[in-house]
């Protein structure tokens, strides 16, 4: 077996590593914060009363969750400067162009995610709060809004994480996030185990310190008075203690 | 959070005897207030209603009104029309045809170039600001405590600071009897206690009328006793109510009138006496013998 621990160390506290993981984490949490705010646009737009909004989030979802990710990124980077001639501008970056590819192609997974959550709230939340007199934008934002992220946390979780590796496909585009910058390393020095094992063990943390963020997330969303643990999603409910 | 005083409130313990017996619910200056309107004029006044969903006619011409200080009880059975009623009056559903008056005054529409056509949502919240209801479901807010729901609307509809909110959501909740239990979830509580904190949070806001729909029907029979007792003492402080209910011996021991609903009619109106000893119509007597048994 041919694995060396010193190259593996090396790469582990090399800067290029280091430096990739913050542009990793920079274009998935950018990305995922446009997506969601496009989701919630579109998911919207899906139970909407008229007909063609309805037909344009639907279609929206289609290509966007039908076109495979490498696709999209390649067409916003490549093509589209060749459709629109304000995109050949120095700005245009590849991570530019894969915060848009990716934020779109969030949106639709976002968009169908917050359209389950928002149907799981009993009609009878909004009746309440609309009896009180709140207009439409408070019963949505005080009431609507809280009970549709306690829901969506675990799916919305677990949607992050994996655009959080499909963000590796921005090395294509040549964005210097962690895999490009693993595959630029691996070309000098073909020491490939040690490298890719090296940006592995960089994805499973930063997974890891999401998974925690989780955690944490879903700790604040339990609406017991009583100490808070994790929820239980087949046991008893959380029992009051006095 | 402060907590509240845990003052000695009564808790309705094993008390099956009419009603469990509670303090004020209503500020002495609210109750003035109250007893000052002219009791002559309807309250809540339905015009000519009518409603329906798809091809169902759900209110076919609905005419009543409520005075001040009414008590109106409102029965008959599953789909004539009762709750439906109610959330029109609530202005939460539209009518197809009719009128709705709230103090005198018609709401839920506009006259636009000589046509009337309902208001835009934003404008009906407004209007509904003086009407409050309580579900068959409590409906609580699952995500915010017992005080938390009976603040929201001071905060977010009447646009009072939270400081005051708190004081005066506090204190409701003390009236109802639920003091101690201002910082639980709804989960936490019982139907009873639920249903409590739904009717201070109706209460808080100082409504005009009260709209109860089938308020006990979702309670174990052991907890419907200490949401009837908190009714009937709304009813004594002179609050306009409009009851939909099942429950024969509060309509007939709280209401000042009782109606009859079937197939989107009122069948009979009448003082809870004659309406229950002895109704005028058949369909009544016929309800009245099949919910007694």
């Amino acid at each position: 077996m041919d694995f060396d621990g010193a190259t593996f160390l090396e790469a582990l506290r090399s800067d290029a590593l280091f430096q990739g993981v913050q542009l990793t984490i920079a274009l998935t949490v950018v990305s995922f914060v446009f997506g969601i705010a496009i989701g919630l646009v579109v998911a919207t737009l899906r139970d909407s009363r008229r007909r063609p909004l309805r037909a344009f989030a639907w279609v929206y979802i289609w290509v966007f969750r039908g076109v495979p990710t490498l696709v999209q990124l390649l067409f916003v980077w490549d093509a589209l400067p060749q459709l629109v001639p304000a995109l050949k501008g120095e700005w245009f970056s590849p991570f530019i162009a894969a915060t848009i590819a990716l934020s779109l192609n969030e949106a639709a997974y976002a968009a169908e995610i917050i359209r389950g959550g928002l149907l799981s709230i009993d009609d009878g939340q909004r009746l309440a709060a609309r009896a009180l007199g709140m207009l439409p934008r408070k019963v949505f934002t005080k009431v609507v809004a809280p009970q549709v992220v306690r829901v969506v946390i675990p799916t919305a979780a677990n949607d992050f994480i994996t655009l959080l590796k499909i963000t590796s496909l921005a090395s294509i585009i040549s964005v210097h996030e962690l895999m490009g910058y693993t595959q630029t390393e691996v070309a000098s020095s073909f020491r490939f185990a040690e490298w890719f094992a090296a940006c592995a063990i960089y994805y499973l943390v930063i997974v890891s310190i999401f998974m925690a963020g989780q955690a944490w997330l879903e700790r604040r969303f339990v609406w017991t008075s009583v100490a808070r643990g994790p929820r239980s999603v087949i046991g008893l409910p959380a029992m009051s203690r006095r | 959070m402060t907590e509240p005083t845990r003052e000695p409130t009564p808790e309705p313990a094993s008390r099956p005897a009419p009603y469990a017996a509670i303090g004020h619910l209503l500020d002495d200056a609210q109750i003035r207030e109250l007893e000052a309107r002219p009791t002559s004029d309807f309250v809540v006044e339905a015009r000519d209603v009518w409603k329906r969903y798809g091809a169902n006619e759900v209110l076919k011409g609905i005419s009543f009104g409520v005075h001040r200080g009414d008590v109106k009880a409102i029965l008959g059975p599953s789909g004539s029309g009762k709750s439906t009623l109610l959330r029109c009056l609530a202005l939460l559903e539209p009518i197809d045809r009719g009128e709705v008056h709230l103090d005198g005054v018609r709401v839920g529409v506009r006259e636009s170039r000589g046509r009337v056509v309902a208001l835009p949502e934003a404008t009906l919240a407004r209007e509904r600001r003086d009407i409050g209801m309580v579900f068959q479901r409590f409906n609580l807010f699952p995500h915010l405590t017992a005080l938390g729901n009976v603040m929201i609307g001071l905060t977010e509809v009447r646009d009072r600071p939270r400081g005051e909110a708190r004081d005066v959501a506090a204190t409701m909740l003390e009236r109802v009897g639920l003091g101690h239990r201002a910082g639980h979830y709804p989960s936490e509580l019982s139907g009873g206690q639920q249903q409590r904190v739904a009717i201070a949070r109706a209460l808080v806001l100082n409504p005009k009328v009260m709209l109860f729909d089938e308020p006990t029907s979702a309670l174990d029979p052991e907890l419907v006793g200490e949401v009837l007792g908190v009714m009937a003492e709304l009813a004594r402080e002179g609050m306009t109510m409009i009851v939909v209910t099942h429950e024969i011996g509060f309509a007939r021991d709280v209401a000042s009138r009782a109606v009859m609903m079937d197939e989107g009619v009122i069948v009979e109106e009448g003082s809870p006496d004659e309406f229950f000893a002895k109704p005028r119509e058949e369909r009544t007597r016929k309800f009245l013998d099949a919910v007694r048994t």
